[in-house]
């Protein structure tokens, strides 16, 4: 969130104005709120977007005025800028948020379900932005495809298992105790892909679970479709960058921490393999499989 | 080499068997032979199900069928994608028919897709199997454990389409105990099969050829496998020693088996050439397609190999030759994605629930007015037009019939030629009488006449004709006012339909 310090810091410095709000910048800073709610809009195309922007830049008692409009209907804000727009997203609770229930019917009742599609959200944020360079990188645009992430994510498995043969170890989860399978074998099991009746991508596979991720990221205005090759190729928008590196990032982060797991690595080496297999720790560096 | 050092390659279950106390050690063994053999519960399954489908289908052997149909799948697994789903029924109909001949056509074809179907699962949410079986874990409790696993699996192929192969269990266990190193098995196979052919052996040479095409389509498998994943990133590669090592072996490795492969075509092709005995021709020509297709799997795995390299230099360029930036400190895939994957799915879900609920953005939710409510209940539904747009009528131009004769001459000329098979005609008076019908005619006939000069003995054969038209030279020259050349004799030979049909059988 280092936006909201680099456009605050010239409000800070500045003189504040003591001119009094009126219902016109009311109208006016809601508009602007209006505009980021709909996050597939570009601001170049509108004349009276590109024209708010500029005023929440310039004037920093609007500027305040809008983030307010903002933070009272439930919304973060990521970025206002010429490229992202007005970069809102939905704060914790708000009914703008977006819940698995609604999302995935099946996802509510079965947790493999549920994690598959969670995985598949995390699986192309990290095929989008490899190194942690590309997410830093405000002119990064990141492509995947939806084999693509199904194979990243089946090729990390493959890695897993090999690891636990190995070590001789038996992976097969107890029967009575479903919650304690390795969270990779739930995907590894799951079929790629698989023939229907009408033709259509099976929901229940795992290409169908990574379509319907990008289908809705697309949505949100996180993606552009660019192809059909490879199940759909697309590309990251400037939004999908802030959302990532801003908010899902670091809340899966916070999470994963609670966990008591610690990931360590230098910032530098990302999908690398490991170096030594004899390293059990499959934390940093576990890395894209390779199979030589 | 006879020491008893052997053994240590048989595998540690059968050693472990007679041993009293079940430690975790025999019980490892065991649990492995109880996943090869939950394998092929799918199969027996089959045969006992087939009582409870609607209609008489106990004839069928199911497993058979099943296992025909897993051959098929792995023998036409292609390097890109796998083997097409129709194809794979379509050749399976022959052997499904063969076991009950009487039974209609699309009976054969339900049964064909109804085994492949099962061997895919099509019914269960992962499409595949799951067993369950016990273990002793090292503390000496008891433990039911889950083994999933599938047989037939559906991958993504180009545009939209989907493919099958089968599973790395499904070979081992199923198409044959393949489980070795790949590149010794298949030179192994391969000296073996220049020694049968070289003694002429083709029968044996045919089975260790099939073999080496199992071995081929495994290699390629470990390699595509090998190559999806430097593709993805390059930098997840060892690109100092590691692949370009890789790709120089599999290299040499395709120059290899192209030379081998080659020079056992040119043996074979020599073999069906001279050989005398239909069927060793035959087994020789099977022979040839097998080879064939060997080489052109390597074909096609060393373009992938030459592609590669150019892949990883512009990959290299863009990933390790930019800039380095300021990071963000989140790297996803090493903070995130590979921690979170070996964890338990209860422990997993948070973190991926959190992602989630951060990660997809907002939506804004869909309020509706009564008035645009009520208007929208009371719209008609939009009629769809069930026949589809009006055709517009084709403009249709008339091809001129530039034919030489007409179908009536063609009629005539066949009436005149069609002789009672023991009095053969020259060829002067056929067209003399064909003249006095029309002057047009002698063309036909001299066409036909020639034509029967090499008569199609082999269509014939196929087709189980009865009689065929034959021309013979015997010397006498042809005294006739439009043509010139030899006095044909043409004669209708009887053909023997029924010892035809036999020996075709």
């Amino acid at each position: 969130m280092t936006e909201h310090v680099e456009w605050s810091e010239p409000e800070a410095t500045a003189a504040p104005a003591n001119a009094p709000v009126t219902p016109a910048d009311a109208a006016d800073a809601a508009r602007l709120v209006a505009f980021g709610l709909q996050p597939k809009l570009q601001p170049a195309r509108d004349q009276e977007y590109t024209e708010l922007l500029r005023r929440y830049r310039e004037d920093p008692p609007f500027a305040r005025l809008a983030d307010a409009v903002a933070a009272g209907l439930g919304l973060v804000v990521l970025e206002v800028s010429p490229r992202a727009g007005m970069a809102v997203t939905a704060a914790e609770d708000s009914v703008f948020a977006v819940r698995m229930g609604d999302y995935a019917r099946r996802a509510s009742t079965d947790s493999g379900d549920r994690f598959l599609h969670g995985l598949a959200h995390l699986a192309v944020a990290a095929l989008a932005f490899p190194r942690p360079e590309d997410l830093a990188d405000d002119g990064y645009i990141g492509r995947v495809s939806v084999n693509g992430v199904d194979a990243f994510v089946r090729q990390a498995c493959r890695r897993l298992e090999e690891r636990a043969e190995e070590t001789g170890e038996n992976t097969d989860p107890a029967t009575d105790a479903p919650g304690l399978e390795a969270a990779w074998r739930i995907w590894a099991r799951r079929s790629s892909t698989g023939a229907t009746k009408d033709a259509r991508r099976l929901a229940g596979s795992t290409t169908g679970i990574i379509a319907k991720a990008v289908a809705f990221l697309t949505d949100s205005g996180f993606l552009q479709r660019t192809g059909d090759d490879a199940g759909g190729t697309y590309r990251t928008t400037a939004r999908y960058q802030l959302q990532v590196r801003d908010m899902a990032g670091s809340a899966a982060m916070a999470e994963l921490l609670e966990l008591g797991i610690v990931p360590v690595t230098d910032g530098t080496a990302t999908l690398l393999p490991a170096e030594d297999a004899d390293d059990l720790e499959l934390v940093a560096g576990a890395g894209l499989p390779f199979h030589s | 080499m006879t020491s008893p050092a052997s053994t240590d390659s048989v595998p540690p279950q059968l050693s472990a068997g007679p041993r009293p106390a079940p430690g975790p050690a025999a019980d490892e063994g065991l649990a492995r032979r109880l996943r090869a053999l939950a394998c092929t519960a799918p199969l027996h399954d089959l045969d006992m199900r087939k009582a409870n489908l609607a209609g008489e289908y106990t004839v069928y052997g199911m497993a058979e069928v099943a296992l025909a149909a897993i051959d098929l799948v792995t023998l036409n697994m292609d390097f890109d994608t796998g083997a097409d789903h129709e194809q794979i029924v379509a050749r399976l109909v022959p052997r499904i028919a063969a076991q009950a001949p009487a039974r209609p056509v699309a009976e054969h074809e339900r049964v064909a897709r109804w085994v492949l179907e099962n061997l895919i699962n099509v019914g269960s949410v992962d499409r595949g199997f799951r067993a369950v079986y016990g273990t002793f874990a090292p503390d000496g409790t008891y433990v039911r454990r889950d083994y999933d696993f599938k047989l037939i699996e559906e991958v993504p192929g180009y545009g939209g389409s989907v493919y099958l192969r089968t599973t790395d269990e499904a070979v081992n266990v199923l198409v044959g105990a393949l489980d070795t190193d790949v590149t010794s098995a298949q030179i192994a196979a391969e000296v073996k099969l220049e020694v049968l052919i070289s003694r002429g052996r083709l029968a044996d040479a045919q089975l260790a050829a099939e073999q080496a095409r199992y071995r081929t389509v495994q290699y390629a498998e470990t390699l595509r496998k090998a190559l999806d994943a430097t593709r993805r990133n390059v930098r997840a590669v060892d690109w100092l020693q590691a692949v370009p090592d890789m790709i120089a072996e599999a290299l040499d490795h395709v120059a290899d088996r192209y030379r081998h492969e080659n020079a056992i075509l040119t043996n074979i092709r020599k073999a069906r050439d001279e050989s005398e005995d239909p069927e060793q021709k035959r087994r020789a020509a099977e022979l040839v397609d097998i080879v064939k297709d060997c080489i052109r799997r390597h074909t096609q795995l060393q373009s992938r190999l030459l592609e590669a390299g150019p892949l990883f230099r512009a990959e290299q360029d863009r990933q390790a030759f930019g800039t380095p930036m300021t990071t963000s400190g989140i790297d996803l895939y090493g903070h995130l994605v590979a921690p979170v994957l070996p964890l338990p799915v209860e422990r997993a879900l948070r973190v991926t629930d959190a992602f989630f609920k951060r990660g997809t953005g907002l939506r804004t939710p869909v309020a509706v007015r009564v008035a645009d409510l009520v208007d929208i209940l009371l719209t008609p539904p939009l009629e769809r037009e069930h026949l589809g747009a009006e055709m517009p009528e084709p403009d249709l131009i008339a091809t001129p019939d530039d034919s030489r004769f007409s179908e009536e001459q063609l009629a005539a000329a066949k009436e005149l030629l069609n002789l009672p098979p023991d009095a053969p005609r020259r060829l002067s008076g056929l067209l003399a009488e064909a003249r006095r019908h029309d002057p047009e005619l002698p063309y036909l006939v001299a066409l036909l006449a020639v034509h029967a000069a090499s008569p199609p003995v082999g269509t014939a054969y196929r087709q189980g004709e009865e009689r065929l038209l034959f021309a013979v030279d015997d010397g006498t020259e042809l005294d006739d006012p439009e043509f010139g050349g030899a006095d044909l004799i043409v004669g209708m030979a009887l053909l023997d339909a029924a010892g035809m049909k036999a020996d075709r059988a």
